[in-house]
């Protein structure tokens, strides 16, 4: 089992802290893995503009860093600042790992008449195209991210251990927001691409629990023919897709996410305020329909976090911190290990209807109901 | 040359052993009550008096050697139409279970089919007895070992799925804020009661189907819907609130509409859905059937058209010239007909080209769902070589379907029902929700229903198999109300409730241990094995042994 723990706060801290709490989680899981995503970016090494994309990913081979290197140089993008990890090879498992890239760029000048969407567009292609050249070469290349203010890493083994590995301890890389979680994919098969969390243009989900709805919800999003939907080493992966859909392709409110993915049973929608227009997109998006258990916790481009779960309450999770600084954990020692000083009586367990939500200026938590009155104007 | 008379046979002579049904008698039991003659539906059976001798030995020359004895003993009628046809009914009236059909597996019966140059025909079954490829099918991926089990007597499981044009969600989300309209969908059990007319069953079976229906739904808050076939509907039904878990059929004779059209204006709801049937599972290439036998003068009345005629509906409809124009012009007649208000889909038999039907249906955005009958559907009548060996088989025609619709992501939007062979050997759930797994989002059962409910008792070795001529030993399709009484429909109203309650807990039993409560597991393939290479390559699912 996974465990997942995401810490946000307005001062940038190090990735390391969201590590203890794992450590503090460790009864959970089997060490295999470990994902990490940070928005919010600080280097000590480098003054970073956010506008700036940032590549994440492994170059396995010196030939596919010189792939990458000719590709986004061809694709327009100037190199600015080449992250160097401090690495400790005797600590990971792999061996085959040339380097960890964490790369900024310089967006290509021709881009610079694109729509903000056409240039969201332009950043997933680029990176689907470096990871089908990744998968055309024997998997020597894997990337994980490529956008403004979001560095990824993914790597097998203990959490704590890949962190020291990389000498995330060091602090040289601090964020306002941290997502980690813990453990490959030994349901299937070991795959760095199958590791949580998973982004796609901003959205980033990551997941514990089994998606047993998996090739209903794949079959359906792999049909829409865009081109981010593809992948799926992880059958949490569609999480992640989902809340893209929902936000960026059907652009509804992110408490449509939770209609959609839990939508209310017909005795419940029938005393909902707009119980009709819910009722149908619950019909619309019944392929989206999840029905492992779990609990997901996912963040935006914008900063903003939510935490939902499963529709029987599975999987639990809790939500703890103080105004400027939230924890979420899946188990709670894990809030404990990221914010300490908490008043703990105000730490939340959301229940099956509820949706956290964490705006930007983290100052207070919104506990969302799904029988609340759904923020949509054209749904009245 | 002249044949010889002294042995009485002709080519087409038969004796009692070369009939597929031979009755056994025992004169020991027998109380000589005559019920098993009277009750016979073909009247194969006759009590006669007969004399057998008794011999003994006897010394003295002046005695005769034996004696006689009379008793009485059954005669079985060899004739073709009067053959024993194994429906059991004596045995069933039999008060001290003297006597029996056995089945015979080595008659010589079939040969001689064929009297007056007809044909064979019957009603039932294809007649192909073992287990289908739908009972071989498991559930393999148990999700329990990795992760809390469902339990499924305390969980709470949404089972019901969508019969209905299903929008993308970005077309939805621009008509709903612009006001225009929205395809209907309906919310309903996935088990539906298949296409049976009114006219094929006996007024006491569609009663009891239609309380068991209205119990289900009303009571049990199961939402059943059952399909009428093709000859319409009681007129109070249709002006009846319960004419919403009944959809209507349109079929090529048109039987019924008269009556139903001119119902329209005083109906108090709009039914379940319209059902255009292009074709049937069993009998691909004909239309229905209804043998004069059974035109009474109910339904003639319903029908439009004298008693007592054969009713044979053309193999097309009038209005075909090509399947893409018939199929918009019907679909957009019969939505129009109920104000965009009734979900309105095509019925095919399964076959080679369903894919291109499918695919004009998608087009088409008036069009709900698509449903296959295949090969192993049951009729009221055809002929045997049309049941025996026309069609094709639903679970590759249905995946094919569903897979298509994949690629083309519109899975969601146009719903595949699946029909023929559902339960064919009583394995109800498992059968639909394997055909639910592989892409289908309901099913229909006809002859589950007509077995589980009222206790038909034809099976897969031609046993009965006489719904085609009236004398339905049950009284489940047959119009002579002497027959038709025997049918209590309170009693088939109280075994189809208990039949999709047990559908409904059997539901719930297959989808915990893998994991699935909130949604009907539609194309849920990943969860399904087949211990047959081939057909597990066919099916795209996984092979298991």
């Amino acid at each position: 089992m996974c465990r997942l723990a995401m810490k946000t706060a307005n001062k940038p801290f190090s990735p390391f802290t969201v590590l203890t709490a794992m450590e503090a989680m460790q009864e959970g899981y089997d060490g295999s893995g470990l994902g990490l995503l940070l928005r919010g970016l600080e280097f000590t090494d480098y003054k970073y503009n956010a506008a700036d994309p940032i590549l994440s990913g492994i170059a396995h081979t010196e030939e596919a860093l010189a792939r990458v290197d000719t590709m986004m140089t061809e694709y327009g993008f100037a190199l600015k600042y080449d992250h160097e990890f401090e690495v400790d090879m005797s600590k990971v498992e792999a061996k085959d790992r040339f380097k960890y890239m964490l790369r900024v760029y310089k967006q290509p000048k021709a881009w610079s008449s694109l729509s903000q969407e056409e240039v969201e567009r332009e950043y997933m292609m680029t990176r689907l195209a470096l990871r089908a050249d990744g998968e055309a070469h024997n998997a020597d290349l894997t990337a994980f991210s490529l956008w403004p203010d979001v560095a990824m890493i993914k790597e097998v083994g203990w959490p704590l251990g890949v962190g020291e590995a990389l000498g995330l301890e060091s602090g040289r890389i601090k964020s306002r927001v941290c997502m980690a979680q813990g453990r490959q994919n030994t349901n299937w098969g070991i795959n760095l691409y199958a590791c949580h969390p998973f982004f796609i243009e901003g959205v980033a989900t990551m997941t514990n629990g089994e998606n047993t709805a998996f090739l209903p919800i794949k079959d359906w999003l792999s049909g829409k023919g865009f081109p981010g939907y593809i992948g799926y080493q992880s059958d949490s992966e569609v999480f992640a897709h989902t809340l893209h859909y929902v936000t960026k392709q059907l652009k509804l409110p992110l408490q449509a996410y939770k209609h959609v993915i839990t939508p209310l049973k017909n005795s419940e929608l029938a005393n909902h305020p707009q119980g009709e227009f819910l009722r149908g997109l619950r019909d619309v998006c019944r392929r989206l329909i999840i029905d492992g258990p779990n609990a997901i916790i996912g963040t935006l481009a914008d900063e903003t976090t939510i935490l939902a779960m499963d529709a029987k309450k599975l999987r639990p999770a809790t939500v703890g911190g103080k105004p400027g600084e939230w924890a979420i954990a899946s188990e709670m020692c894990g809030v404990d290990a990221m914010i300490p000083d908490r008043d703990r009586s105000k730490d939340f367990q959301p229940m099956r209807e509820h949706t956290i939500i964490i705006p930007p200026d983290r100052q207070e938590i919104e506990i969302w109901s799904q029988f609340d009155q759904f923020p949509q104007t054209q749904a009245a | 040359m002249v044949s010889i008379r002294s042995i009485s046979s002709d080519p087409g002579s038969l004796s009692p052993n070369d009939l597929p049904w031979i009755i056994e008698h025992r004169e020991d039991r027998c109380t000589l009550c005559g019920k098993c003659a009277a009750v016979c539906p073909v009247n194969t059976l006759k009590l006669t008096y007969m004399r057998k001798r008794m011999p003994k030995i006897v010394l003295s020359s002046s005695e005769r050697g034996s004696s006689y004895k009379t008793f009485v003993g059954i005669r079985q009628n060899t004739d073709v139409g009067r053959r024993c046809i194994g429906c059991g009914t004596c045995a069933m009236v039999c008060p001290n279970e003297a006597i029996h059909p056995t089945h015979n597996k080595t008659d010589r019966y079939k040969f001689q089919n064929t009297k007056n140059g007809q044909a064979p025909t019957r009603g039932g079954r294809r007649n192909e007895p073992g287990p289908t490829l739908l009972d071989k099918i498991s559930f393999n991926r148990i999700s329990m070992l990795t992760d809390p089990a469902l339990d499924a007597g305390r969980h709470e499981f949404t089972m019901n799925t969508l019969l209905g044009r299903v929008l993308p969600p970005e077309e939805f989300i621009r008509r709903q804020s612009t006001g225009e309209w929205i395809p209907p969908v309906r919310e309903i059990f996935p088990f539906i009661i298949g296409s049976m007319s009114f006219g094929a069953l006996s007024p006491n079976m569609w009663l009891g189907l239609l309380q068991g229906v209205a119990y289900c739904n009303e009571v049990l808050g199961i939402p059943v819907v059952m399909a009428t076939g093709e000859g319409g509907c009681p007129p109070w039904v249709l002006r009846s609130p319960f004419l919403k878990y009944i959809m209507l059929q349109i079929a090529s004779g048109y039987f019924g509409w008269d009556e139903i059209i001119r119902a329209i204006p005083d109906m108090q709801c709009n039914p379940a859905a319209i059902e255009i049937k292009y074709g049937q599972g069993a009998k691909p290439g004909d239309g229905g059937l209804l043998m004069w036998y059974k035109v009474s003068k109910l339904i003639a009345r319903l029908r439009g058209v004298p008693e007592g005629v054969d009713l044979p509906s053309p193999p097309v409809h009038q209005t075909l010239y090509s399947i893409e124009e018939s199929v918009m012009k019907m679909i957009q007649t019969m939505s129009m007909a109920f104000d965009f208000k009734v979900p309105v889909y095509p019925k095919i038999s399964g076959s080679n080209s369903a894919k291109s039907v499918l695919n004009n249906l998608v087009r088409n955005p008036y069009a709900s769902a698509l449903m296959i009958d295949g090969i192993d559907g049951g009729t009221g009548a055809a002929y045997n070589v049309s049941m025996d060996a026309t069609g094709h088989p639903i679970a590759s025609n249905l995946r094919e379907c569903y897979l298509d619709l994949c690629a083309q992501g519109k899975q969601n939007e146009i719903p595949l029902f699946a029909a023929g062979g559902v339960g064919k050997n009583g394995n109800v759930t498992q059968n639909g929700l394997a055909l639910i797994m592989l892409g289908a989002s309901g099913v229909h059962m006809g002859k589950y229903i007509m077995q589980a409910a009222a206790g038909c008792l034809g099976n897969e070795q031609n046993r009965c198999n006489v719904c085609n001529l009236g004398i339905c030993p049950k009284g489940i399709t047959s119009q002579n109300p002497k027959i038709y009484r025997r049918l209590d429909p309170d009693r088939v109203a109280e075994r189809v409730a208990e039949t999709f309650m047990s559908i409904q807990t059997e539901m719930k039993k297959v989808m915990a241990p893998l994991g699935r409560s909130q949604s009907l597991p539609i194309g849920m393939s990943d969860a399904l094995g087949i211990g047959d290479k081939d057909a597990a390559e066919r099916l795209n699912i996984r092979y298991v042994c």
